[in-house]
């Protein structure tokens, strides 16, 4: 495969075309509660998509990234209510430090194999989860972070405003999908799918296996801290349920429903099981039940993401 | 933090007495819990993250087996075979579909089941604690050995915990049956080729590791506040343990085990916000020193 020319100049055009219509979409069709769906889309399109860097680009199936979602959504939370810097500086700040946390969980973890991989993230989520509940002054514990994170304005961007964070966080969504896309685009991309295809390969020719898995892991968790970050700032809160481990799996089930093959599969796998989420939680108390049944028909029923079935079909159609 | 406190307790025999049997019982039926964890993944290839919906499911077959019949025994023996049946359910119609699949679809299944175990339970017994109850048999004044107070139930969790793991190695390492296992583990395809049902193999090894993570929440089901959830911290731990003793090994589960219950009890003494910490320290230095666990082959 080669990477082709002009596939940023594509990118960039898709990406300000989606924009475009993200911004005019509350003009067009005024509904809080498709405001409020996009908002919590860019979250866990984020938090999606950047597991795909792992699962489908680098074949890290990670059991744990939520743990960087909930710590983002702390990390700027906190930074906002204590130090009482502009929002960017908190993001930033937040961005740093989940780095750094990653750097030394990905440290441990990323020398281990597939299944192996996948327990001690989970692992480390749940060390995460148990510090959060447990450091009660710091983080409120099993409450919740209390007291609303402030958001004052910043370059005349209100944030406590729907209407704003609505822009604010689809301006989030696409930047940050264009940055993924072109790394996984870039030669990186390329070094992560020959070792996810064949490890022993990229070794031999010289490819430095740990440093590129660290790599990607550390820039996963940190695309994923920036949907978290977002959904601290739509509810105005950090809570435990962020990083617990049932966020990685529906994170997991996002990827896989939207499928792995395909880059905006993971966007469609969020936006598909947020729908379904709402609609499960109107029909019956025992969410649980539900969508581990769903979960079930899909993976044993289809097998694989509905964009990877698209991309099948699209490819046999050209072939013939 | 207070490490003055750990010394103190380590200077009297009393404190240590009973923080070891208490470190001892955690242990052994953590031991338990990882032993079928283990002996899973060594003979089959996958981890069973449905492990800890097992136990909780082997506590709550016990909580009712012991309403109906007031029999600790019968609660126990409900609790064992009721998920090894469970545990055979699951392997043949869903945990099998995915061996060859990739472990994001093992994952998922995985995580289905841990869903609806956790719904399931909440319909059925209801969203809040149960409490079993200390059988009567048991109500009987604790012994003091060297000064520390040692509950004879504890004792007995002791003794039945070791009786189990000697029978898990007699079975394994003495008999045809567990000759056939280890060869599965081996080499699945020559095992096939000569003429056993591996699949038969693995439906039966996976029963037999859910039943002890059944038998395990049965066990400790008098002592522990059975509710749904409550087998996920025992996963995570039961992990632990096998990373520390080295994946697929039944002896390094036993140590792994033992370590991470003492680990906790006297850690609960001098770093008692720490404890999980701990746990993790201790793994993370057995990786970085010897990646396989201390009695594991390779990774």
């Amino acid at each position: 495969m080669t990477v082709r020319a002009g596939g940023f100049r594509r990118d960039a055009l898709i990406a300000v075309a989606a924009l475009v219509v993200l911004l005019a979409l509350p003009y067009l069709w005024q509904s809080s509660a498709m405001v409020d769906f996009v908002i919590r889309l860019s979250a866990y399109a984020l938090l999606a998509t950047s597991l795909n860097l792992l699962v489908g680009y680098a074949g890290m199936t990670s059991f744990g990234h939520g743990m960087f979602f909930g710590l983002g959504a702390y990390a700027l939370g906190l930074s906002m209510q204590r130090l009482s810097i502009p929002l960017p500086l908190a993001m930033l700040l937040s961005l740093v430090f989940v780095g750094l946390v990653a750097v030394v969980i990905g440290a441990i973890s990323v020398r281990l194999k597939e299944i192996y991989f996948a327990f001690i993230t989970l692992a480390f989520q749940m060390l995460i989860y148990s510090v959060i509940i447990a450091w009660v002054p710091l983080t409120g514990g099993d409450q919740g972070l209390q007291g609303g994170i402030p958001r004052p304005p910043f370059l005349g961007i209100r944030l406590d405003q729907t209407s704003h964070l609505y822009v604010f966080s689809a301006v989030m969504l696409v930047t940050a999908l264009l940055l993924m896309r072109v790394i996984a685009q870039s030669p990186f991309g390329y070094s992560l799918r020959l070792i996810r295809d064949n490890v022993d390969r990229a070794s031999f020719i010289g490819v430095d296996v740990f440093r590129i898995r660290l790599t990607v892991f550390v820039l996963a968790a940190m695309f994923g801290s920036l949907g978290g970050m977002i959904l601290a700032l739509f509810v105005s809160g950090a809570y435990p349920e962020f990083a617990n481990w049932t966020q990685s799996g529906e994170a997991i089930f996002m990827v896989m429903l939207g499928g792995t093959t395909t880059f905006l599969g993971p966007t469609l796998g969020a936006a598909i099981l947020l729908s379904l989420n709402d609609v499960v939680t109107r029909f019956t108390e025992h969410h649980g039940l539900a969508m581990g049944i769903l979960i079930l028909v899909v993976v044993l029923g289809l097998r694989k993401g509905v964009t990877d079935v698209l991309a099948q079909w699209w490819q046999e159609r050209k072939v013939s | 933090m207070n490490p003055g406190e750990l010394l103190s307790c380590l200077g009297s025999s009393s404190c240590v007495v009973t923080q070891l049997a208490s470190g001892l019982i955690i242990g052994l039926l953590l031991f338990l819990v990882a032993a079928g964890l283990t002996l899973i993944f060594g003979v089959l290839g996958v981890i069973n993250f449905t492990h800890g919906a097992f136990y909780m499911m082997g506590a709550y077959f016990a909580y009712t087996a012991y309403g109906l019949s007031d029999s600790y025994a019968v609660a126990v023996l409900a609790g064992g075979i009721g998920v090894a049946l469970l545990g055979l359910v699951f392997e043949r119609f869903f945990m099998r579909r995915v061996y060859g699949s990739n472990v994001l679809m093992q994952l998922l299944v995985c995580y289905a089941f841990i869903l609806i175990f956790d719904d399931l339970v909440k319909i059925v017994w209801g969203p809040e604690y149960k409490s079993m109850g200390m059988p009567d048999m048991f109500r009987v004044p604790p012994l003091f050995l060297g000064g520390g107070v040692v509950p004879v139930f504890y004792l007995f969790l002791i003794l039945v915990s070791l009786a189990i793991g000697a029978a898990l190695w007699f079975v394994i390492a003495r008999t045809r049956a567990g000759k056939v296992v280890r060869a599965a583990a081996a080499n699945p395809t020559m095992l096939s080729a000569l003429g056993t049902n591996t699949g038969l193999v693995y439906a039966g090894v996976f029963a037999l590791g859910a039943g002890l993570a059944g038998l395990a929440g049965a066990l400790a089901a008098p002592v522990r506040s059975v509710s749904s959830g409550m087998g996920f911290s025992i996963l995570i731990e039961s992990f632990i343990v096998t990373v520390i003793g080295g994946m697929g090994s039944i002896v390094g589960a036993l140590v792994g085990a033992l370590l991470i219950g003492l680990v906790r009890t006297f850690g609960s003494i001098g770093f008692p916000l720490f404890t999980d910490g701990l746990m993790f320290l201790f793994m993370t230095i057995i990786l970085i020193v010897k990646p396989s666990g201390l009695f594991g082959k390779d990774v």
